[in-house]
């Protein structure tokens, strides 16, 4: 699908005509639209959507609780949390599985996302950054190494990580620093904040091993 | 007496929020009726639109309008403007349609027919100085500036066919400059040396791509804008989009209390945050414009590439004699100056006897550039620290003693004004990275082979400005006690809201949890502040914090005299109170005063004001009189010669010479930033700043297609910045911790040369890995790497730039 409709002529301007300029676009995969990233909702696929196939009002378990939600077949996860249930501390950095800003859990497993359709998750457990405090507001072992060891710079991705580092610390109460960063290395941090990270990420396993 | 504050880590009053997903970023907000803008974006790398058919988008349900560069106020012609009929770049917007779900908006955008007419365009600009070479605008290929208007104006300069046949093969050639500058005399300089070396250097161009793209909101209520923006600064964004507007600054309330990462690219907010505010007001709806990371990477923002040669000439004890430095600039679709300050930074970096600097800079259909982290100083450092590697080689000199020798200390100077430091402890700072670091013993490592790796082992020096001056403080002193510190800079996670604001807690002995940082948001009346940018903030706010804390306490001391006698000399403060020195017993508590002045008004009150205020704190303070003791001062400390910060980067690889896989195994940060303020995020501001520098060195980089201009780099996993196993598991750090001389704190700032030691530090061990081997270009890409193991030819030209 060409990225924006052009009208195409045949006059050659700076030795480049319009209709060879679009075919070299094409041909190179690198047509710029700035919806590319979006599912469309246009087209067959649109299609077979309206026609029922699917049903849009559904139920899902999130940080514990039973949320009734519209949602369209070909919906992220990230989007149905940030602008249908107001969860807005899962962060879009990428919308394409790049960063991890996204990550939440489902059924414990630290999953992006962006890259998850929500119909596919009606089952499954979801937690997301908010739903990590206990009932009296305290703080998971997880957010509370964070804060004491002054984890992150500008943490638009510490939702993400910290996550990951709740995923990590539920599978592996005893993990060395390299494992650490492995299991973190699906998160980006652009600040470059990782040994900060990897400090707060074993002192949240000391701290989880604790509460154990 | 409250122990001080600065000097010791604290938890910045933000961080619960940021870990419990409650900080809110700029599309994290929500407005009744809000709807959602896209952008069109330019296919094209530079064309110019003669046709805009959007009938049939704007008749789809659900879209509600769209924003034009008709739409927008008139600008100067060569800055740039939100939207554009000449897209100066592949992912230039042009237009913005609005509808009331982002999916309707996307679409509508597709259905818009666009007439593209395409024009010439320059992705190199060595290209554009050739004498056939294409300009990138129609309208020359850089912007002479003078202050005489006459003259100012679009110019276009091409190099003749005989300056580039003169270089030869595989050397810049260097035609007539823009700009030259010379101290002292450099062919004096070069017949004095024993060695001297003539590189050509390539350094490339690489995206900022914060984590948060630079989305925004707006809506307009009472005649009011409301902008939830990402913006590292905040005070400063409002003048400017005020302006950008034609509006009172007063007519914009900003909101920009979380800035997702910036690092130049955002100092005051973005152009693209004008559509949401203009799109709002015309559709009367709020607008909520999501950028995404595809977008993210055409507009926004990236660090201009260098293309350079340099000689530099040294004597036998390594002394550098003379710096001949030319930088051929990329500017970009909007231009840049940074080869100006990488001049100066190599100019205090060396030392040098006598040293020149000319250099381009050149327009190039290309994304706009801006400053990056150490702008200008970050290149010429990752490019020059390895051309000292090379001379200390073959002088039989130990790496760090050639910098030892050629270090700026106090009487150092910089620049073609020979301009004076405030403070300059390079020498300690590479001694006690030496220790930390261990170079003694780690230096022994060096070329030494285990099965396929070979270690290497480097060293890299990067200052950067430490500051600026001039700015104001403003407090509010309330009768529950405490002390409102207002900031007007950003919160980019520097923790210099809170770090800053601690000068004023220490005038006054008052215990930091009873201190309540005020930012972000305008109208919670904010004083004027410095961009948080160009490490301005630590030096600038604890010197304006600091004069507005004297002020408050001269305050409390003439209430406590009125109250109880005797001069106001006599009054101490300490743990919220004011109280005789003589006799600790006779004590006022802060609540008490604020209370007091209330009372008394006037100047107590903040309904007198000192006249050299800004206006913008003017403002604010009178929106505070009467709510406490209020006190507001400019910082009209003493402040002769321009203040910089230092960092020595050491670091170890190891070198897979099967795969050319580069393992970062250790590195080590030393800096002379005058006092420690906060050391954890200090240490977070040497470390962070490193991992962008190991990018630089290592893996980020722009590629284009040649015929078409597009670009194929234009995601994370295509132009990788660092991720966690990219890095050393820990990484050390410390800090020569003297205080300069001339800022009352004694603090400097430290924002950017963290990346530039990162950056040559790691391309210096790599090329120590390679057994001195000095490619002169950045990123050692594997491929480089393994063609320089195998004594293949590299896989780009030595002048390429963008691949």
């Amino acid at each position: 699908m060409p990225a924006v409709d052009l009208i195409i002529d045949h006059e050659q301007r700076g030795g480049v005509s319009r209709r060879t300029f679009i075919k070299g676009v094409i041909a190179t995969g690198a047509a710029v639209s700035s919806t590319a990233y979006l599912f469309r909702s246009s087209g067959v696929f649109a299609e077979t959507l309206t026609q029922g196939a699917v049903e849009r009002l559904i139920t899902l378990n999130v940080n514990g609780q039973q949320r009734r939600v519209d949602v369209v077949p070909h919906e992220t996860l990230a989007m149905t949390l940030r602008y249908k249930l107001g969860l807005t501390g899962t962060k879009l950095g990428c919308d394409r599985a790049e960063c991890g800003a996204c990550t939440v859990l489902i059924d414990g497993v630290n999953r992006y996302s962006c890259s998850t359709l929500t119909h596919t998750v009606r089952s499954q457990e979801i937690t997301t950054i908010e739903g990590l405090e206990d009932s009296t507001g305290q703080l998971h072992p997880v957010q509370q190494a964070v804060v004491d060891e002054g984890g992150f710079q500008c943490a638009f991705c510490a939702p993400g990580f910290i996550m990951s580092m709740v995923a990590l610390v539920e599978a592996n109460p005893n993990p060395t620093r390299s494992e650490t960063a492995h299991a973190l290395s699906g998160n980006l941090c652009r600040c470059g904040d990782y040994n900060k990270i990897l400090n707060s990420a074993m002192r949240a396993a000391e701290y989880a091993r604790r509460r154990a | 007496m409250a122990e001080k504050l600065i000097g010791k880590d604290i938890v910045p009053p933000d961080l619960v929020a940021k870990v419990t997903g409650r900080a809110k970023f700029a599309e994290d907000f929500r407005a009744p009726g809000m709807v959602f803008a896209k952008l069109l974006l330019s296919p094209m790398p530079h064309a110019r639109v003669r046709n805009v058919d959007a009938s049939e988008a704007l008749s789809m349900p659900g879209v509600l309008g769209m924003l034009t560069p008709d739409d927008l106020p008139e600008a100067p012609p060569r800055s740039e403007r939100a939207l554009t009929y000449e897209p100066l770049y592949e992912g230039e917007p042009i237009l913005a349609v609005a509808a009331v779900d982002e999916t309707t908006a996307a679409d509508a955008v597709e259905r818009i027919k666009v007439d593209f007419e395409p024009l010439p365009f320059v992705l190199d600009p060595l290209k554009s100085l050739h004498p056939n070479g294409p300009n990138a605008r129609t309208e020359g290929n850089y912007f002479f500036r003078s202050r005489d208007p006459e003259e100012q104006g679009f110019r276009t300069l091409k190099w003749t066919e005989a300056d580039f046949a003169e270089a030869g093969e595989g050397r810049m050639p260097m035609g007539e400059p823009q700009t030259e500058w010379t101290v002292g005399d450099i062919d004096a300089g070069f017949a004095e040396a024993a060695l001297v070396l003539d590189e050509t250097i390539v350094h490339q161009s690489l995206s900022h791509h914060p984590m948060e793209p630079r989305s925004a909101m707006a809506y307009w209520q009472n005649g009011k804008l409301y902008l939830h923006t990402s913006t590292q600064s905040v005070a400063q964004t409002r003048v400017g989009v005020a302006r950008a507007l034609d509006l009172e600054p007063d007519d914009v309330v900003l909101i920009g209390e979380y800035c997702g990462g910036g690092f130049g690219s955002k100092i005051r907010g973005s152009p693209i945050q004008l559509v949401p505010a203009l799109l709002s007001r015309k559709i009367g709806r709020p607008v909520m414009l999501r950028i995404t990371r595809y977008e993210e990477n055409y507009i926004g923002r990236s660090r201009p590439g260098f293309q350079a040669r340099v000689k530099m000439g040294y004597r036998a004890d390594g002394r550098v004699t003379a710096v001949d430095l030319y930088i051929v600039e990329d500017g970009g679709a909007y231009g840049s100056g940074d080869f100006r300050t990488a001049g100066t930074v190599a100019s205090l970096s060396y030392q040098p006897l006598s040293m020149r600097l000319r250099g381009v800079s050149l327009y190039t259909n290309t994304p706009p550039r801006s400053a990056q982290r150490g702008p200008g100083g970050a290149q010429i450092v990752g490019m020059l620290e390895p051309i000292m590697d090379k001379a200390a080689r073959q002088l039989g000199i130990d790496r760090v003693a050639i910098r030892r020798i050629n270090a700026p200390d106090n009487n150092g100077w910089l620049g073609p004004q020979r301009a004076s430091l405030t403070s300059a402890y390079v020498r300690e700072a590479l001694d006690k990275g030496k220790e930390i670091f261990g170079w003694e013993e780690k230096i022994r490592l060096s070329g030494r082979r285990n099965g396929t790796k070979v270690t290497g082992v480097g060293v890299g020096l990067s200052p950067f400005v430490g500051g600026s001056t001039g700015f104001d403080g403003l407090l509010v002193i309330r009768p529950d006690g405490k002390l409102y510190i207002h900031q007007g800079i950003g919160n980019l996670g520097t923790h210099s809201i809170a770090d800053t604001a601690r000068a004023a807690a220490d005038v006054l002995g008052m215990p930091w949890n009873r201190c309540v940082v005020v930012w972000g948001d305008t109208s919670n009346h904010l004083p004027w502040s410095s961009v948080q940018a160009g490490s301005q903030t630590t030096h600038a706010h604890t010197r304006a914090n600091h004069a507005a804390a004297m002020d408050a306490k001269r305050k409390l001391q003439e209430i406590a005299a009125r109250e109880f006698g005797g001069s106001p000399g006599d009054y101490a403060t300490a743990d919220g109170s004011v109280y005789l020195r003589s006799n600790r017993l006779q004590r006022m508590s802060f609540a008490y005063a604020a209370r007091r002045a209330i009372q008394i008004g006037g100047k107590y009150s903040g309904h007198e004001l000192a006249d050299n205020l800004n206006a913008v704190t003017v403002t604010s303070a009178r929106a505070l009189a009467g709510q406490g003791l209020v006190a507001a001062a400019r910082d009209t400390y003493r402040h002769e010669g321009s203040t910089w910060s230092f960092v020595v980067g050491f670091a170890l690889v190891e070198l897979d010479v099967e795969t050319g896989q580069i393992d970062l195994k250790e590195y080590t940060a030393v800096t002379d930033c005058g006092t420690v303020v906060h050391p954890r995020s200090l240490a977070a501001q040497l470390h962070g700043g490193a991992v962008q520098g190991f990018g630089i060195a290592r893996s980020q980089k722009w590629v284009f297609d040649p015929q078409w201009g597009v670009s194929f780099a234009k995601r994370f996993y295509t132009a990788r910045p660092p991720g966690i196993l990219d890095v050393p598991l820990e990484m050390k750090w410390g800090a020569v911790n003297k205080p300069d001389p001339q800022t009352p704190v004694g603090a400097k700032g430290i924002g950017e040369p963290p990346v530039g030691a990162g950056s040559a530090a790691v391309a210096s061990a790599i090329s120590d890995a390679l057994g001195g081997q000095c490619l002169c270009r950045t990123p050692l890409t594997t491929d480089v790497i393994l063609a320089a193991l195998e004594g293949r030819k590299q896989p780009y030209g030595p002048l390429e730039i963008h691949v």
